[in-house]
């Protein structure tokens, strides 16, 4: 049996929530003080994601770097992976908000997207 | 051999080397001066308090006593040629006692038995108009009109610049390892940059100078004396109107407290022997001892008005014939060196008189030495600097900025937020001779990144535009010389571990 | 040189720019927004990860994108802009120096002024941290700067001063970059930090949190070789059996941000000794009528969302300053003040007229953190309402909206109280 804390986000108050599992099959959450608790242990214990953000180098841009995102969370265990991934781009000025700069990163089917317009240098 | 060939070599970039080399600039010689450091004014000419001191409490029977009194009266002159601010705000010894007021009165006839120097005992009455804020029980002073405030490393870095205008060589990032001698003559130095000719080596080395003297036989110890200080921020700087000193000690003048030319406010010294000469730590226990001296004085003073904490080392001797006293010097054997060593305080306020003293001294040996040189004082010599603009300077009449923004648009671009200090005015101080590569010697010259955010808005702009002006990687900006670049490399250069976000579950499982 | 504005704001960050679009949406039609930046949008620019806008726009925005929203607005309105553009000199009378390297210097007389300046972070120097001054001892706002804008690292091994949001958020931005981050460390007994980020920024990456522990020297000639850390006790003394020493090149200090209110300070406003802004009523007026305050420079706040909120306050208030003619006559006006376990209240007076909204909305700080508690709000005579909250952070700004009606019309104060459980 593995057991583990997880600090749920659902709202300020940060429950400390303890998930029992063997595996993936989880067998008791407690410590929670609210339903929102167990779907959320329930997602962090099994299948964790986060929204990645980060910046690619951008070529001939008013500034070095453009900030960018997944578009929506990736499995947590390939943020490493997709950084390394980004280090290797460099995309061209200018750069709109929004604009796909990763298609389908890592397989994961989430896009990485600008999250700001970069003018070209003048 | 191909060795560079002066008449003239100064060891040491601080306020003497500086001074001694822009006076001997009049004079038809070849001279060159060096710095180990990355900017002159890097050792104890950049942290002390800064004062042009009356002479008061200096003893006839002291070198340093009578280069004080006869250097205060020089530096309006040198202020106004050099255009460094200056400004005689006059001082205060401030007592809390009949007692007090008796040492003090028995101090002003003393020193008026050795020089004429304009000094007052004034009463609780204008000593309260004079310092409105001073503590209540302070009821007596001792006032010296003509004690004065300067930069010191704005002064030390004026001096370098008009030397060097008048054709000093000023080598930096050069350390002096070794003075040659044969035959009961100088010859010249060793460096890390390579080998140096001349007859005259002076010996302006402050904290080193033993180790560079020792390498002509002598033996004395130059022995590091910290002191520890405080800068408030601007809008404190008109809290105190005058250098106060509490009453004096045996060893020094006290934790004294006073504007700067800058307009802040700085508290300090406190004063105790360290051991090594590269020891500027900051203690939180002198913090506290110069935070309690300055209560004394001011007890208002804000607590949540300091911006930047720093120590300096004064280079005292100590010992035996010397007792503190500035050790300045031809030696007989070798012909050629002369020390100036020890010059602790009040070195700052005898730095002209020292740059004279030596003059003099050199004139005096120019015969005897390897290579004779005769003085001749060269019809070339400029003792002013051109004024640059500061946009400080034009807080009474900004419109008038608009013509010195006109000349050059740079001029218009704020970099320095909290010091107000435009790209030209940074732009300015690197196209200059002596110009500083790094943060550190841009905010001597500029104050950038001096003020309340110590840098934290503008380090990066200026680090970029250091980068720009020499077309180097903002990599290789340092804060002060070699080793202490400010960044480390460009992002995505390093990759982060794969399985950065699982570290903790794997230590858990 | 000289000319005349109807209403100037000084800073384009995200007060800046909502008290703007909040003017002109109310009618204001000669607006001059000046940024000293080369671009709008301020400190957000520089926070490229995610969290803003789940308050203001119901969905989770990066710090650039939340920007560029109220950037994108304002492009098509007739809102004068003026970027690198540095205000100088502001007195009472609302007479501004500006200068820009487009124009030089130009003198400015408003009718009405924003102040939206923002905030800059405490340095080593605030703190005293002992020892020697060397490259490597930076905030960790101009870190986040190097790394996200400029593109360059400070450093490879940090220990991180301080556990506030900056301080956490960049804890992540090193470690994604490949620095090695030793450790943050946190003289309060709790992280002053939203617990999210101490989910997703430290725990995520396996980096310790030490509770009650500060730095207590700093080692290096020419660049930061090592920090010295010791435990404190409850009165913030350390204890010197638990000192030890952590090699690193770097020191990032995210100890805390103060309001910027130097150009206040030049056109003697007053200000909260707390807040370290300026004093203002409901509407975020300033003591010099006209003269309206708002984001960072006012309080710092913990989610841009209320700096947005604030910023429209202070905007539609600029708006009725200038074109309302007739000055409603104030029927009453209140002191706001901290009670028991509150640090500060914003506004601090309140100003009643015809005009004055039913609700007004408190905002405060909580002293220590507590559950199940309760806010009361009381004036000279009794306590006016209560307001129940399972948990209050001093990291996070509490707010409730007070219906006006409540108060007794002979009071002159309202005071703001924190009870926990058990009183």
């Amino acid at each position: 049996m593995n057991e583990r804390t997880i600090i749920c986000l659902s709202c300020p108050k940060g429950c400390r929530v303890k998930v029992k599992a063997n595996g993936d099959d989880i067998k008791d959450i407690s410590g929670h003080e609210c339903p929102q608790g167990i779907e959320y242990a329930k997602n962090e214990y099994l299948n964790p994601t986060r929204i990645l953000p980060t910046t690619v180098r951008v070529k001939n841009g008013q500034i070095a770097l453009v900030p960018v995102k997944t578009a929506s969370p990736i499995p947590k265990e390939k943020i490493g992976e997709a950084m390394q991934k980004l280090s290797e781009i460099e995309v061209e000025a200018p750069v709109e908000l929004g604009q796909v700069i990763v298609n389908n990163i890592l397989d994961t089917g989430v896009d990485v997207v600008a999250t700001r317009s970069i003018k070209e240098k003048n | 051999m191909s060795d560079k060939i002066y008449d003239i070599l100064i060891v040491g970039g601080g306020v003497v080397g500086t001074a001694i080399a822009r006076e001997l600039s009049k004079y038809n010689l070849s001279i060159a001066l060096f710095e180990k450091e990355t900017d002159v004014a890097s050792g104890t000419s950049k942290a002390n308090s800064g004062i042009i001191h009356a002479g008061y409490n200096a003893s006839k029977n002291t070198l340093k006593g009578r280069l004080n009194i006869k250097s205060n009266p020089m530096f309006d002159q040198i202020a106004d040629d050099l255009k460094v601010p200056f400004n005689r705000i006059g001082s205060l010894v401030v007592g809390h006692s009949q007692e007090d007021k008796e040492k003090l009165i028995l101090e002003k006839e003393r020193s008026l038995a050795q020089a004429d120097i304009d000094l007052r005992i004034i009463e609780k009455k204008e000593l309260r108009e004079k310092e409105p804020d001073l503590a209540e029980d302070a009821i007596v002073a001792l006032y010296a009109p003509n004690a004065g405030i300067i930069s010191p490393y704005k002064l030390t870095i004026a001096q370098a610049e008009n030397a060097a205008n008048n054709g000093v060589d000023i080598y930096l990032e050069t350390e002096v390892k070794k003075v040659f001698h044969e035959n009961n003559y100088i010859t010249g130095i060793k460096t890390n940059k390579g080998k140096f000719s001349g007859s005259i080596v002076i010996n302006a080395a402050g904290l080193y100078a033993d180790k560079i003297a020792a390498t002509v036989g002598e033996n004395y110890e130059i022995v590091p004396r910290k002191g520890e200080y405080n800068l408030f921020d601007k809008k404190y700087g008109s809290l105190v109107n005058h250098v106060i000193f509490p009453m004096p000690s045996e060893k020094s003048k006290g934790i004294l407290i006073t504007p700067t030319v800058d307009g802040n406010l700085l508290l300090g010294p406190n004063s105790y022997v360290v051991e090594n000469k590269d020891d500027l730590e900051v203690t939180e226990q002198g913090l506290n001892e110069i935070w309690d001296g300055g209560k004394k004085l001011y007890p208002s003073l804000p607590g949540n008005g300091i911006i930047s904490s720093f120590a300096g080392l004064r280079a005292t001797i100590p010992a035996e014939p010397y007792n503190d006293d500035f050790k300045i010097e031809a030696l007989d054997n070798p012909v050629g060196f002369i020390d100036v060593a020890g010059i602790q305080s009040p070195g700052l306020s005898s730095a002209p008189g020292i740059a004279e003293l030596i003059t003099k001294i050199v004139d005096d040996i120019s015969k005897d030495l390897k290579v004779p040189i005769k003085l001749q004082e060269k019809s070339s010599y400029n003792p002013e600097l051109d004024k640059l603009p500061r946009l400080d300077d034009y807080k009474d009449h900004r419109e008038d900025w608009h013509q010195v923004y006109q000349e050059d648009n740079d001029y218009g671009e704020i970099v320095c937020r909290c010091e107000h200090v435009t790209k030209g005015e940074l732009i300015a101080e690197l196209k200059k001779s002596l110009a500083p590569l790094t943060l550190d010697a841009i905010k001597r010259r500029t104050r950038a990144g001096g003020g309340r955010c110590q840098g934290g808005f503008c380090g990066p702009r200026i680090a970029e535009i250091i980068a720009e002006e020499f077309e180097i990687s903002p990599l290789e900006v340092t804060k002060n010389g070699p080793g202490s670049e400010i960044l480390m490399e460009r992002v995505k250069d390093i990759k982060a571990d794969r399985d950065i976000t699982y570290r903790r579950q794997k230590d858990e499982n | 040189m000289k000319t005349k504005r109807e209403l100037v704001i000084v800073g384009g960050g995200p007060a800046g720019l909502a008290a703007a679009l909040e003017a002109h949406k109310n009618g204001v039609e000669d607006i001059l927004l000046i940024e000293r930046d080369e671009y709008l949008g301020g400190i957000l620019q520089q926070c490229i990860h995610n969290g803003f806008g789940l308050d203001y726009f119901n969905e989770e925005l990066t710090g650039p994108e939340y920007a560029e929203r109220f950037i994108d607005e304002l492009s098509d309105k007739k809102i004068d802009v003026q970027l690198k553009t540095m205000v100088i000199d502001i007195n009472d009378q609302k007479m501004l120096t500006v200068l820009s390297s487009k124009k030089g210097i130009e003198f400015i007389e408003a009718k009405s002024v924003i102040l939206a300046m923002g905030c800059r972070e405490r340095t080593r120097e605030a703190i005293r941290i002992p020892g020697t001054r060397p490259a490597g001892v930076m905030t960790a706002g101009a870190a986040q700067r190097y790394i996200n804008i400029e593109g360059y690292l400070p450093g490879r091994e940090i220990v991180i001063l301080g556990s506030g949001d900056i301080g956490l958020i960049m804890a992540r931005r090193l470690a994604l970059e490949g620095a090695d981050v030793k450790g943050v460390f946190e003289i309060m007994s709790y992280s002053s930090g939203l617990v999210r980020n101490k989910v997703q920024c430290l725990d995520d990456f396996g980096i310790p949190l030490y509770l009650q522990q500060t730095v207590t020297k700093i080692h290096g000639q020419k660049r930061v070789e090592a920090v010295d850390i010791a435990e404190v006790d409850d009165n913030f003394n350390q204890i010197p059996e638990t000192k030890k020493t952590i090699e690193c090149d770097t020191l990032l200090l995210s100890v805390g941000l103060i309001p910027e209110n130097e150009l206040s300070q030049q056109a003697n406003i007053s200000l909260d000794d707390i807040t370290g802004g300026p004093i203002v009523d409901q509407s975020r007026e300033t003591d010099i009528p006209g003269v309206f305050a708002c984001g960072n420079v006012l309080q710092v706040h913990d989610l841009v969302d209320n700096v947005s909120e604030e910023a429209e306050i202070a905007g539609k208030a600029a708006a009725e300053f200038l074109l309302n003619e007739t000055k409603d006559e104030i029927k009453q006006s209140l002191e706001i003040a901290p009670g028991k376990n509150i640090t500060y209240v914003v506004p601090h007076t309140l100003n009643i007229n015809a005009n004055t909204s039913p609700l007004i909305e408190l905002f405060f700080r909580v002293k220590d953190p507590a559950e199940d508690c309760k806010i009361s709000i009381k004036d000279n005579q009794e306590e006016l309402a209560s307001y129940t909250r399972p948990i209050v952070e001093p990291g996070e700004i509490e707010s409730v909206k007070l219906p006006i009606k409540l108060i007794n019309i002979s009071s002159d104060e309202i005071i703001v109280e924190l009870i926990t459980g058990g009183e």
